[in-house]
Formats: C-alpha cells, structure tokens, sequence
C-alpha cells in the first residue's frame, strides 16, 4: 500500500458486531467488532479474527446500525422496578408428588 | 526420489508463506493483515510437516530447520510463482494467491490419497486450509477487478505480470512420473484442466482477460531461481545462520 491513493472511507467500511457461539454453547455471545464492505467480508474477517483460538462453530455478523441498545442514561426507570417484585420468579408453587415435569 | 518430491511441495508452502508474512502491518486494514497472516501461517504449517516428512523419508538425519534454513538457493525446489516479490501492491498478492491456491487445492485432494498415510494425512489437513485461502484469494480478485478504474487496472496488470509463472505449476518430469506411477505423489499436469476451470470462472467474475500466449518453461524445480529469492532467503535465514542450534 503506497502513500497515495485516498484512504477508504468509513462508510465505504461500516462497523460490524460479531457474535460467535462456541461448540458447547447454546447461544451465540458477542465478541467484538469489525470492519467490512459486505456482509461476506464480513463473514470471513469474522473467522480470521475472532475464530483463531477455535473460539466458535457458528458465527454471527449484524451491521452495528442494526442494532438498537438501551441507553445507561434509562437505566434506572429501565431496569429497577423489576428488583422488589418476587411474585415474577417462579419460586411460590410447589410440584405435588407424583407429577412429572 | 520422494525427498525430492515433497521439497517442492514444502518449499513452494514455505517462501509463499513467507511472503505473506511480509504483509504484517501493511495489509489495507487490519482484518486483511490477519487474514494474509493466517493463510501464511497455514502454510507454514504445511511446510513444517512436509519438511519433517522429507527428512524421514531422506533419512540423513536433517529436520525442518536444517531444510528451511541451512540450505541455498540452488538446493531449494520452489516453483518461480512463490518467490515473485510484491512490492506492497494487494493486487499482485491477491492474484498470486489464487494462482497457487487454485493448483494447490486440487493437487492436495488428489494427494490425500498417497500411498504413504503421513503425507496423505498431511493433504488432507491442507485441503480444508486451502479451501479458505481459495475463496479468500478469488472474493478480493473479483472485487478488485471488477472494481474502480484504478483497482481494475492494477489487478489486470498483476494478472499479467504472473501469468508466465503459471505453466511451471503443471509440468511433469522424471520426478513426478515416477511418484505418480507409485501413487506416492501426484503430476501436476493432471490438475491442470481444474485448474484451468476455477481461475477462467474467476477472471470471468472479475471482468479481467485471461493473458493470452504459452505460460514460459519453469527453472525452480531443478534449483534455479529469480534473483528476488536469494534476497528473500538472506532475510529468512539469517537469524538462525547467526546462532546455530538456538531454540525458543
């Protein structure tokens, strides 16, 4: 790569967030981000960064746009109301004998 | 004769892989500059086995390092298509590996059938490495071809300047004949017309002209070399020529 020539710009090379599920994992957990035109590049960057140290079977990539995360600023109307209702777990009924679950 | 055999495989793996590994920091972006390292890599480790399997095979008592880094460029086996130099420009790696990895990947599928089960042991392995290097190597020629001006201009021009490298990769000799015929090794010629398959389908995608004319007769295999590979081998062998017998 010479000096000349422009440099590629982001939105030429959006960001990308990846997710990978490892061979005993059920679900697939985000890992990192990345760089890419497409999603195919993507795809491989993904393997050639994230998946080195066998780290995964199954990868993910989302356009980060794609994503919409809750803000920290929200997070106290967000998520402490749900801290003193112990009526919602599951934890009150008891199984009789005898039934199978 | 078998030694003889898988030098050229293993040094064809070893100083393309070095020059991959010369892409460290230089890649366009970072995710490139792990790929490039990564195929390096698997090729180094292809090498590393092969040399060790020539070494058994020779039974002189030499081992992978006394192979890559003991001997000159007259004893090396390379085909003249892995030593060609860069210069930075991605075009020219790119379309230098599909060149290779589209002979590669057919040859090793054929010679994981050898007859001897390390070296068929070894094939396999590879073949699942180079299906990646493969697709890796045609998506960027296909983006860069069929791409800007500039980047379609540049990557026609690496076509061409390593397409009369290419018919080295399919010539049979004394050497190939007699592995084939014992199925310990493969000829190359037999790999040629899939070879010619995937590269036409990917210079097609690409919108680049498939050079016309005969590829030239190659040197490599009988130790004679571009010049660019004994400044390649200073570089890769002096550390060690420096402190013989060091280990990590």
């Amino acid at each position: 790569m010479t000096a000349d020539g422009p440099r590629p710009r982001s939105s030429d090379w959006p960001l990308w967030e990846v997710f990978v599920r490892a061979r005993r994992g059920l679900s697939h957990n985000h890992v990192g981000s990345l760089h890419a035109p497409d999603a195919t590049l993507a795809l491989q960057n993904a393997r050639d960064v994230y998946t080195r140290r066998q780290e995964g079977v199954s990868i993910w990539v989302v356009p980060s746009d794609s994503i919409t995360a809750s803000s920290p600023d929200e997070k106290d109307a967000f998520f402490d109301p749900a801290a003193d209702k112990v009526y919602r777990h599951p934890t009150f009924y008891q199984v009789p004998d005898g039934v199978q679950m | 004769m078998e030694t003889e055999y898988l030098l050229r495989l293993a040094d064809d793996a070893l100083i393309l892989s070095h020059r991959l590994a010369q892409w460290a920091s230089r890649a366009p972006q970072i995710e490139e500059d792990i790929a490039l390292t990564n195929i390096g890599l698997d090729l180094l480790g292809q090498a590393r086995a092969l040399f060790t399997r020539a070494g058994e095979w020779e039974d002189a008592g030499r081992d992978e390092d006394d192979f890559a880094y003991l001997r000159q460029e007259r004893d090396f086996r390379c085909c003249l298509l892995v030593e060609q130099p860069d210069r930075d420009d991605f075009a020219i790696a790119m379309v230098r590996q599909l060149l290779f990895s589209a002979y590669q990947l057919p040859l090793l599928q054929e010679l994981s059938r050898s007859t001897d089960s390390e070296v068929a042991g070894i094939a396999a392995k590879g073949v699942k490495e180079v299906r990646y290097h493969l697709e890796h190597a045609a998506g960027w020629t296909i983006r860069l071809g069929d791409g800007t001006d500039e980047s379609h201009r540049r990557s026609q021009a690496a076509v061409d300047a390593l397409w009369p490298y290419t018919g080295e990769l399919f010539e049979s000799d004394d050497v190939t004949r007699a592995v084939a015929a014992r199925g310990f090794g493969v000829d190359p010629a037999t790999v040629r017309a899939e070879w010619d398959r995937m590269v036409d389908t990917v210079l097609a995608e690409a919108t680049l002209d498939r050079p016309a004319g005969e590829p030239r007769t190659g040197t490599g295999r009988r130790g004679v070399h571009s010049e660019q590979l004994g400044y390649l081998l200073a570089e890769m062998q002096y550390l060690h020529r420096l402190h013989p017998g060091a280990v990590w």
